[in-house]
């Protein structure tokens, strides 16, 4: 039974995604006064670059973006099978870690540059992210998932500063506009393509899936701010991971890219000041 | 089946041309024509585009960078000669300096005439190129499975 959920969410998980980037691609373009692409064209991209040959630069450099993968489903299965919410972190992270690494192994100067921006970006949003899973143990008194779904009162009541500081976060993960300085969807001539620029073919496709399963984790961590035992909160939590997508793509498109500096002390700020006294206030009251 | 006509990405690249022919290549992305509509998106980079557009004869000192770009794409590419000095020269084809058009550099399989090259017929040109994509990834995945 638990062999059969982990292959079902490990298939469902970036079809959801694809369909999410879909979705995105769709609105953007809307918002922009075009037509936009079908809404399955990631799926038509990530099945062209599958059949693309792929130029290797040496045998570390696609090691790496499936090693990243691996971390990244590893993950999802653990976040969506309801466990430890801080080993999902740190499995994100070497995800992340695994992925930079390959764009240093590639050694080109451009992804050198996009590693070098990444590694900034996971400074930026690392300290929010852990914050967040500390935030959940303090407000249900458990790190499991399956624990943290069953309380009476959903976190954001004990949370709000912290939904709001990882909301801000949440540009970095998705690789939304101000903050997509390693690599972006949409400004493709930026530092040419940032850590991907090495990578051809079936490799791309390797981190483009990478990408949607790292959407509906970001999304599963916005969830959990509104999960409570009762049924109708799946629905509300929905809703809410819907619209924090779709002010996500507002974002994407009403601002240019920030520097690094900006994106930093911002990041920093917002953790500081939202993620902390939050953290502060629960802990003496709670 | 071949996912290839469905996202087809371009890297252009403007060879010694007015830059008449580049702009219009850009049109083609603005909200009026949107290419994105067919999946195609213009990356800055050789190893992730299928489509070389280029614009603009090419000269003696662009040949090393012309070849370069066209021998880091992937397999399955092709090449688009867009305006009229891509195909031959055009006006400058005199020039001390000017080789001619891209063909006399790279294998061209579509050419888009034109001065400057109208967005439609640049449009015409792409969807062109993607019957000759599709062969040439039918070729290629012969080759794969007589390697195996």
């Amino acid at each position: 039974m638990l062999i059969l959920k982990i292959i079902v969410i490990i298939l469902l998980t970036p079809i959801a995604g694809g369909l999410l980037t879909g979705m995105d691609r769709v609105i953007t373009a809307r918002m922009q006064g075009r037509q936009g692409p079908p809404l399955l064209q990631p799926f038509y991209d990530v099945l062209k670059l599958i059949q693309k040959e792929a130029i290797e630069v040496n045998l570390m450099h696609r090691f790496y973006v499936y090693l990243s993968l691996i971390f990244v489903i590893l993950t999802s299965v653990i976040l969506l099978l309801g466990g430890d919410i801080l080993l999902a972190v740190f499995a994100l992270t070497l995800g992340s870690v695994l992925f930079i690494l390959g764009g240093y192994a590639s050694n080109s100067p451009y992804s050198l540059i996009g590693s070098e921006r990444e590694l900034l970006q996971m400074m930026a949003y690392e300290p929010m992210v852990l914050l967040t899973g500390i935030g959940f143990y303090l407000a249900d008194k458990s790190f499991f998932i399956s624990d943290i779904i069953k309380n009476n009162i959903p976190a954001i009541v004990y949370l709000p500063g912290m939904f709001i500081g990882f909301v801000y976060i949440l540009t970095f993960k998705l690789r939304k506009s101000p903050f997509d300085f390693s690599m972006s969807h949409h400004g493709h001539q930026e530092i040419v393509q940032g850590i991907t620029t090495e990578y051809s073919g079936k490799d791309l496709a390797v981190i483009e899936i990478t990408h949607w399963y790292e959407q509906i984790i970001a999304l599963v961590f916005v969830f959990l701010f509104f999960a409570t035992s009762h049924i109708s909160s799946i629905i509300v939590g929905i809703i809410v991971c819907l619209l924090v997508y779709f002010l996500e793509i507002l974002i994407d498109n009403g601002f240019a890219r920030m520097k690094w500096n900006f994106a930093l002390k911002s990041a920093w700020l917002v953790t500081a000041v939202l993620g902390s006294v939050n953290l502060m206030v629960l802990s003496y009251f709670r | 089946m071949n996912f290839i006509k469905k996202s087809p990405w371009i890297l252009h690249y403007d060879g010694s041309s007015c830059n008449g022919c580049d702009i219009e290549v850009l049109a083609c992305l603005t909200p009026l024509y949107d290419v994105e509509r067919f999946g195609i998106i213009n990356t800055g980079n050789p190893k992730h585009a299928d489509i070389l557009l280029i614009t603009g004869s090419v000269n003696e000192q662009n040949i090393p960078i012309v070849k370069q770009l066209y021998e880091q794409m992937p397999e399955p590419k092709v090449v688009v000669a867009v305006g009229i000095c891509a195909t031959s020269g055009g006006i400058f084809a005199e020039c001390y300096n000017i080789v001619g058009g891209v063909d006399k550099v790279l294998p061209v399989d579509v050419y888009v005439p034109g001065c400057a090259a109208r967005p439609e017929s640049i449009i015409d040109g792409v969807v062109k190129a993607l019957a000759i994509l599709d062969e040439k990834q039918k070729i290629l995945s012969g080759k794969k499975a007589l390697a195996k």
